[in-house]
């Protein structure tokens, strides 16, 4: 595959983290509080059952000729041809022959060649060429399967994004999205216990199943992949300037350290702060008890009272980090491995008691008018190549296995050497591909019940809010 | 004549009747589409909220209605401090912001000559660029080590630990910044009404130039002061944009905690019932307020 050089011009050029991008803070905010209070009135709780139901039956459908040579050829044509053929009985002999056969929702589905893609700011491959922003993956996309993508950057927030959608979702419509990227943790619970994602078909992933890495396959927050695939994955941790701190920073124990007083960034989530703090405290957060609970609220408050922590964060800890305001700050991989493009001023670190991992997924909205050109493009990302490409603007773990192989490929042709550079650093960046040593230390989101989720709020809440 | 009258009469009357009924109904007509929008985007949702505010459940098992007043008590324990400081900033805000524009204003109003328009358009530049933006650029040009504090450092006039960024200072400042001209365009249009001979009138019954101002200038410009206050005070108290852009630890206000209780924990009960709570406060505020200063003194004098 050819590369636009464009591409790679972007790649050494620093670019803004979507995390970083200040969120709408809230100029339309009464307005959207003033709608979703008016939709809510009246909630009732709707356990919808999923659009796509998986009666088993024997004969297998499956289109999986996954990881064949002409990755990604027509993903889209050989969705729609074992929707149409779902009563012949394929030959295929792969893995999934086993599998059941396409639900009847997913056999109704016709390519309507519209995917409408709610994502991130700055969350895919993209430059700006004349004043206009293209994105090369999505380009070919089209070009291969006749479908447009409309792609839009709505999500700063999974809170945020759930909340002003709750009541969409709730009165059974179209949120206007096939496609959106949403983080594990409390508001991925909602949305699957809600009902308020589509099941996926597994006979149209052969992509995901050929090459989703180990991490990503059957999490704990989707088990079998049911309703979600992963977009990318990233680590909390602590981002440090090392000319402010004067030493080396290796432990969670360091945000508590007095030198760095009124220097320390902290994050204002009930995710982040609450989960990355059990870590710290060696707490699993996985199994941790409300007991754990307050013994973590209580390390932060102990360190909020001392005046150790200048503020906490919602996205915007980068800025203030590069320009000194704060020293020392809990942050995301990704972030930091962009702010340094160009210059080596911030380092991270997982903390050696633990640090989290967290994973964006894709998954489609119930209700949402084109759920087969939309599992077509999850499918899609899925082939190495293509993820590679966006592995090399993303600056996230990627969950493709061979995209780094692919990020090696693209380095040995590359014709400058800065960009040869760019490339090899990337493949080589324990930020993008952490070494088995920090994926050993990282934890996953706790998940949480209604009734835990609101002592979990009431706990941790009043450290960032007050 | 006569013959006539009989057939003509009806239709006049007619035409009279419905002349009437149209001069009758014509100031309901003006005023129904600013009725239906009030009732549509006010009293509505007011409604609304208000029974939402007394619900209990969770939005994985509904809400329903159970009339359950003690979210309220609630609602006031638990965030009494975002709330009084949300309240202290805003009458702070609202003095710093009538202290500084009065003067501005009284200077443009009186001795603007003919360039007042330009200065007014001053006021108002800033708004031509939307609120966060400003706000974030404050956040650039403040911080610790930035373009108005650094060289400051490095001179030795402050210390090395001083900061503005985090502290309820920037918080104040940032509120102050954003709504001055809410407070300084009410101010201006009232002291311009002013006629310049009742202080030349003042001068020769022997006022003395702080007399006139006292006596003459200041009650005349009380309804300007009034929707000043009324203009800054209310949205100082509600923002929530300055407190996360500007703030630190304790500088979160009640706008924050309603926006999370909303969109983060979807709690929508207790978000109702503080937004209740802050909309109770500020009327009673308000109200007060009126009744020290007098409002239908402060209208006859604007009739005046």
């Amino acid at each position: 595959m050819e590369i636009d050089p464009a591409l790679l011009r972007g790649l050494t050029e620093h670019r803004y983290s979507r995390r970083d991008v200040m969120r709408g803070a809230g100029l339309g905010a009464g307005l959207v509080g003033m709608d979703v209070l008016l939709a809510a009135c009246g909630v009732k709780a709707k356990n919808a059952q999923p659009s796509g139901t998986s009666s088993a039956a024997a004969t297998s459908s499956s289109a999986s000729g996954a990881g064949s040579s002409a990755a990604g050829s027509s993903a889209g044509e050989s969705a729609s041809a074992s929707a149409s053929a779902s009563t012949s009985v394929s030959a295929s002999e792969s893995a999934s022959a086993t599998a059941p056969a396409m639900s009847a929702f997913w056999q109704e589905q016709k390519l309507a060649h519209q995917l409408n893609f709610a994502n991130w700011p700055l969350y895919i491959d993209q430059q700006t060429v004349n004043g206009k922003t293209v994105r090369p993956s999505i380009e070919a996309f089209t070009k291969e399967t006749g479908i447009k993508v409309t792609y839009k950057e709505v999500i700063q927030d999974t809170g945020d994004f759930f909340g002003i959608q709750q009541p969409v979702f709730a009165a059974h419509k179209d949120i206007g999205y096939d496609l959106m990227v949403m983080t594990n943790g409390i508001y991925m619970t909602k949305l699957i216990s809600l009902g308020y994602l589509t099941e996926l078909e597994p006979s149209l992933m052969p992509n995901f199943h050929a090459n989703a890495d180990k991490s990503v396959q059957n999490p704990s927050y989707d088990p079998g992949n049911k309703y979600t695939m992963a977009w990318q994955s990233g680590l909390t941790g602590i981002a440090y300037d090392p000319k402010k701190t004067k030493r080396e920073i290796t432990s969670f124990a360091d945000l508590f350290d007095p030198a760095f007083k009124g220097k320390v960034g902290m994050f204002a989530d009930n995710l982040d702060l609450p989960n990355f703090s059990l870590a710290g405290l060696g707490i699993n957060p996985e199994t941790s008890t409300p007991d754990d609970w307050r013994k973590a609220a209580a390390k932060l408050m102990q360190q909020r009272s001392a005046g150790l922590v200048r503020k906490y964060y919602t996205q915007d800890y980068v800025d203030p980090l590069l320009k000194g305001d704060i020293w020392i700050s809990m942050a995301f991989s990704g972030d930091i491995f962009q702010a340094n493009a160009g210059s080596d001023q911030l380092k991270f670190v997982v903390p050696q008691e633990g640090g989290v991992i967290w994973t964006d997924n894709m998954c489609i909205p119930a209700k949402a008018k084109h759920p087969l050109d939309a599992i077509t493009y999850m499918d899609y990302v899925y082939q190495p190549e293509v993820a590679a490409v966006m592995a090399e603007s993303i600056n996230y773990i990627t969950p493709v296995d061979g995209a780094r192989d692919g990020i090696k490929a693209h380095a040995a042709k590359a014709a400058k050497p800065a960009d040869k550079t760019a490339l090899e650093a990337l493949a080589d960046s324990p930020l993008i591909f952490p070494s088995a040593d920090d994926l050993a230390r990282v934890h996953h989101y706790r998940s949480l019940t209604p009734a835990e989720e609101k002592e979990w709020n009431k706990i941790f809440q009043p450290i960032y809010q007050s | 004549m006569e013959q006539d009258l009989p057939a003509d009469l009806p239709v006049v009357a007619k035409r009279r009747r419905s002349a009437r009924r149209r001069k009758t109904l014509t100031p309901y007509a003006l005023i129904f589409p600013g009725w239906l929008w009030l009732v549509l985007f006010f009293v509505v949702p007011t409604f609304v909220m208000l029974s939402l505010s007394l619900q209990t459940g969770s939005l994985e098992e509904g809400y329903s209605q159970t009339f359950h007043w003690s979210t309220y008590s609630d609602a006031l324990t638990t965030y009494r401090p975002q709330l009084t400081r949300s309240l202290m900033y805003a009458v702070l805000v609202t003095v710093i912001a009538l202290a500084v524009s009065y003067p501005m204003s009284y200077w443009i109003a009186f001795h603007g000559g003919r360039r007042k328009s330009s200065y007014l358009l001053l006021v108002l530049l800033p708004f031509f660029v939307s609120f966060v933006i400003r706000t974030l650029s404050w956040q650039f040009l403040l911080s610790d080590d930035g373009i108005l504090l650094g060289p400051l450092k490095r001179h030795g006039l402050l210390s090395q630990d001083f900061h503005l960024l985090a502290t309820s200072a920037a918080v104040v400042g940032g509120l102050v910044y954003n709504f001055l001209p809410f407070m300084a365009l009410p101010l201006f249009v009232a002291l311009e009404r002013i006629d310049p001979r009742l202080l030349e009138a003042a001068g020769d019954l022997y006022a003395t130039k702080f007399e006139a101002f006292r006596r003459v200038v200041l009650p005349l410009s009380l309804p300007g002061v009034f929707a000043g206050v009324l203009l800054t005070f209310v949205p100082a108290a509600a923002d929530y944009v300055n407190a996360s852009i500007l703030g630190g630890t304790n500088t979160t206000m009640i706008g924050t905690i309603i926006q999370s209780r909303f969109l983060i924990n979807n709690d929508y009960p207790l978000a109702a019932a503080l937004s209740f709570i802050l909309m109770a406060v500020l009327l009673a505020g308000v109200l007060l307020y009126a009744r020290i200063l007098g409002t239908e003194e402060v209208m006859e004098a604007a009739a005046g």
